[in-house]
C-alpha cells in the first residue's frame, strides 16, 4: 500500500533557480496491483520514487509506505521497499552472489533463509551463469537481473521500480515485465515508471500521467480510454501532457 | 546503531577493498617496499661516493712552493692531494672545477717564520663554495697547515725553555652523560613517529576517498542508502574500515622498516639497526601506537567527513590534499633538532604526537605529557 499526499521537492539550481521537480503529486497504489507512472523525461518520476524511497526528503507533502511514513519512519518505510532506479548502481568488486548477500544480510535475514532465497531468484531469473563473476564484468541485461534479485531478496511487500527495462533487450525486458507480474500476483504493491506506451497497456491496473512535476490524470485503462476518448495510449499521454 | 549491521558492512568494504589494486598498492605493497628500495638505494650510492673519494686524490695547485718548502714537502707527503704544475688561470679552473683548490704562499714565507718578525707569514687557500670537493680538499688543507703551525709554535716555546703544558693553561673535557639508548633513541625516535604518522596518512587516504565519494560517483551510495542500514551505521562502519587499513598500513610500514634495518646491506643501517633491537623494547613501540591510535582515528574521521561533502573521487582529492599538507608539516616540525615537548607544544596536534612518541623510543616515559596529548588528540 502506497499512499502520497501533496508530495513536493524543490530543487535549488544556481543557474535555473529553483526545480519543482515533484509538484503537490497525490495517488494510491493498492497490494495486488500495479501502479504506472508515466511521463516524458524530465517529468519527475525518478524524483516522486525517489521521496517514496526514503532516499530524498520531501519539501512538502508526505507518504505512507507499509503503513510507514516517509518522513517520519524512513528506516521501517525501507525494512518495507524493494527500490531500483537507473542511479542504482551495483558494487564492480563484488559477484553477484555476494551483492545480494549483502544486501539480505542488512535487511537482517537468517543466513539459512537468506541462502535459499537466493537460490530461488538466481533460478527464476536466470542468474546461476553469472553468479560468482563480478558485477563490473556483466552486460547491462545481467546487471538489471541482479538489481532486481537485490530488491526481493528480502521479500518487500512494496516494489518501486523505475524504468526497470530501460536499455534491455526484447527477451530480458520480458522476463522483467513477467516477473512483476509475479509479484502482483503475490500481492506485493507496485509502482513502476515508464516512458514506454505499450508497458503500461500491458501491465498497469492503474495509469498516472506526470508532467512537469504534477500528475495531470489518474485511472485505469478504460476509465483513461473513455475520458479522452481516445484507444491508443500514446493519444491519451498526448492529450494530457497537450493541455 | 546495530551492532550487526555496522559488522555486515565492514566486513563488505574489506572483501570490497581488498580487490582493489589501488587500495593493496597502498596500504600492503608501498610500505611494504618502500624502505628496501631506499636503503637500497642509499647504500649503493653510499658505498659509490666513498670509492670514488678514496680514488680520487684532489688536484691543487701550489703557488710559490720554493717560498716554504718544508711546508710544500708536507703537502706532497700526505698523499691526500695530487700537485699539478702552477699555471697563472688557477682561479678560473677552480671555478670550472677542474682544480679543487689552490695554495699560495705569501713572498719569503719560510725565512718569516724563521726570524718571527713582526710580519706574521701568510697562507691563502683558494677554493670553490659549496662546491663539496673543493671544500673538502681545502678542509685537508688547512688541517696540514695546522698540524705545521702547531710545530712552529711547539718548537719556539721550546726554544724558550718553556714546558708545552705552558701552551695550554686551561684543559677543556667533554663527557657525554646521556645513555646509549639516549642517544641512538633520538635519533631514530625522531624519524619512527614520522614514518608510523605518515604511513597512516597515507593507508586511511584512498579508502575514505573511494568509500564515500567514489560511491557517490558509482551510484553504489543510491543503492545503500535503499536499503535497511542506517545512515549512522553506514558511516561508522566505513570509519572504522578507514582506521582499520591506516593502521595496517603503519604497522606494516613499522615492520618493513624494521627488517630493513636488520638486513640492510650497508654498515652504517646495520649499526643502527643494533641501536633499534638493542634499544627499542616491544613495549615502546607499542606504547608509541597507542599515542598514534587517537591521531589515526583523527585522520580517518576527518577524512572520512570530509570525503563525504565530495560529489566525486577527483573532488576529494582537492579537499584532502590541504589536510595532508596540514598533518605533513607539524610532523615533520618535530624531526628538527631542538625541539623538545613542553606543555603548549603538546596541545598543537600531530605535533604532539610525533614529539612525545620521539620521548618515548629514546628512552624516558613522560606521563604527564603523554597524558596530556592522549588526551588533547582524542578530544
Ligand atoms: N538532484 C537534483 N538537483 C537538481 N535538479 C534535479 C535533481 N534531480 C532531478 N532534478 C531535476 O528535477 C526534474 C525532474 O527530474 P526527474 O529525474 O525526476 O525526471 P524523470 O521523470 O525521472 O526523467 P527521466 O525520464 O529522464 O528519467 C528535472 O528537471 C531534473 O533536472
Ligand atoms: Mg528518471
Amino acid at each position: 500500500m502506497i499512499e502520497a499526499q501533496g508530495l513536493t521537492k524543490i530543487f535549488k539550481d544556481k543557474k535555473r533557480g529553483e526545480i519543482r521537480a515533484a509538484d503537490g503529486v497525490s495517488f494510491k497504489a493498492q497490494p495486488g496491483q500495479i501502479y504506472g507512472l508515466l511521463g516524458a523525461n524530465g517529468a519527475g518520476k525518478t524524483t516522486t520514487l525517489r521521496m517514496l524511497a526514503t532516499i530524498l526528503q520531501p519539501t512538502a507533502g508526505t507518504a505512507k509506505v507499509a503503513g510507514y511514513d516517509v518522513v517520519d519512519d524512513p528506516e521501517k518505510v525501507r525494512a518495507s521497499v524493494g527500490f531500483l532506479s537507473t542511479a542504482t548502481a551495483l558494487y564492480g568488486r563484488l559477484t553477484a552472489k555476494e551483492f545480494v548477500e549483502y544486501f539480505g544480510r542488512l535487511f537482517g535475514m537468517e543466513e539459512a533463509a537468506l541462502q535459499k532465497r537466493i537460490d530461488e531468484i538466481f533460478a527464476r531469473l536466470e542468474m546461476n551463469e553469472f553468479r560468482d563473476r563480478r558485477c563490473e564484468k556483466l552486460s547491462t541485461g545481467m546487471k538489471q537481473k541482479v538489481s532486481i534479485a537485490r530488491t526481493l531478496v528480502h521479500n518487500p511487500p512494496v516494489m518501486i521500480f523505475d524504468e526497470p527495462t530501460i536499455g534491455l533487450d526484447v527477451m530480458t525486458a520480458r522476463t522483467i515485465v513477467q516477473f512483476i507480474r509475479e509479484c502482483r500476483a503475490q500481492g506485493k504493491t507496485v509502482i513502476f515508471s515508464t516512458h514506454v506506451m505499450s508497458e503500461v497497456e500491458k501491465l498497469c491496473d492503474t495509469i498516472g500521467i506526470i508532467h512537469n512535476g504534477k500528475l495531470l490524470a489518474e485511472g485505469t485503462l478504460p476509465q483513461l480510454r473513455e475520458r479522452y476518448g481516445e484507444q491508443d495510449m500514446e493519444e491519451i499521454f498526448v492529450k494530457v501532457v497537450g493541455e | 546503531m546495530k551492532l550487526k549491521n555496522i559488522a555486515v558492512v565492514y566486513n563488505k568494504e574489506r572483501t570490497d577493498m581488498l580487490r582493489d589494486r589501488r587500495t593493496l598498492f597502498n596500504m600492503l605493497l608501498f610500505p611494504l617496499i618502500m624502505f628496501p628500495l631506499i636503503s637500497t638505494g642509499f647504500s649503493r650510492l653510499e658505498s659509490r661516493f666513498r670509492e670514488k673519494a678514496r680514488k680520487e686524490a684532489a688536484q691543487i695547485m701550489v703557488l710559490g712552493a720554493e717560498q716554504a718548502p718544508e711546508l710544500a714537502g708536507k703537502l706532497r707527503a700526505s698523499g691526500k692531494f695530487e700537485i699539478v704544475p702552477t699555471e697563472p688561470d688557477y682561479k678560473q679552473r677552480i671555478s670550472d672545477k677542474k682544480l679543487r683548490a689552490a695554495v699560495e704562499f705569501s713572498p719569503g714565507f719560510e725565512q718569516a717564520l724563521r726570524g718571527a718578525g713582526a710580519q706574521a707569514p701568510g697562507v691563502t687557500l683558494y677554493y670553490y663554495e659549496t662546491e663539496m670537493r673543493s671544500e673538502m680538499a681545502v678542509h685537508s688543507l688547512e688541517e696540514i697547515v695546522g698540524e705545521y703551525r702547531k710545530d712552529v709554535v711547539q718548537g719556539r716555546v721550546a726554544g724558550h725553555g718553556l714546558p708545552a703544558a705552558a701552551l695550554t693553561p686551561v684543559v677543556t673535557k667533554e663527557q657525554n652523560v646521556a645513555s646509549a639508548e639516549k642517544v641512538s633513541g633520538v635519533r631514530l625516535g625522531a624519524i619512527i613517529p614520522y614514518f608510523i604518522i605518515i604511513f597512516c596518512l597515507v593507508g586511511a587516504l584512498h579508502p575514505a576517498m573511494d568509500l564515500t565519494a567514489g560511491e557517490k560517483e558509482r551510484g553504489t551510495l543510491e543503492t545503500i542508502l535503499a536499503s535497511a542500514v542506517s545512515r549512522g551505521e553506514l558511516v561508522m562502519a566505513k570509519f572504522l574500515f578507514v582506521l582499520t587499513t591506516s593502521l595496517t598500513t603503519a604497522v606494516i610500514s613499522l615492520a618493513s622498516y624494521s627488517l630493513t634495518l636488520k638486513f640492510a646491506p650497508s654498515a652504517s643501517a646495520r649499526g643502527v639497526a643494533k641501536d633499534f633491537t638493542a634499544h627499542f623494547s616491544l613495549q615502546s613501540v607499542l606504547m608509541v601506537f597507542v599515542m598514534v591510535l587517537p591521531l589515526a582515528v583523527l585522520f580517518a574521521a576527518a577524512l572520512v567527513a570530509i570525503s563525504l561533502i565530495a560529489r566525486s573521487y577527483k573532488e576529494a582529492q582537492s579537499y584532502t590534499g590541504p589536510i595532508m599538507m596540514l598533518a605533513i608539516v607539524p610532523a615533520i616540525a618535530s624531526i628538527l633538532p631542538g625541539i623538545e615537548l613542553n606543555a603548549k607544544l603538546a596541545l598543537i596536534p600531530i605535533l604532539n604526537v610525533s614529539l612525545v612518541s620521539k620521548e618515548i623510543l629514546s628512552g624516558s616515559l613522560p606521563w604527564g605529557s603523554i597524558a596530556l596529548v592522549f588526551l588533547s588528540t582524542s578530544f
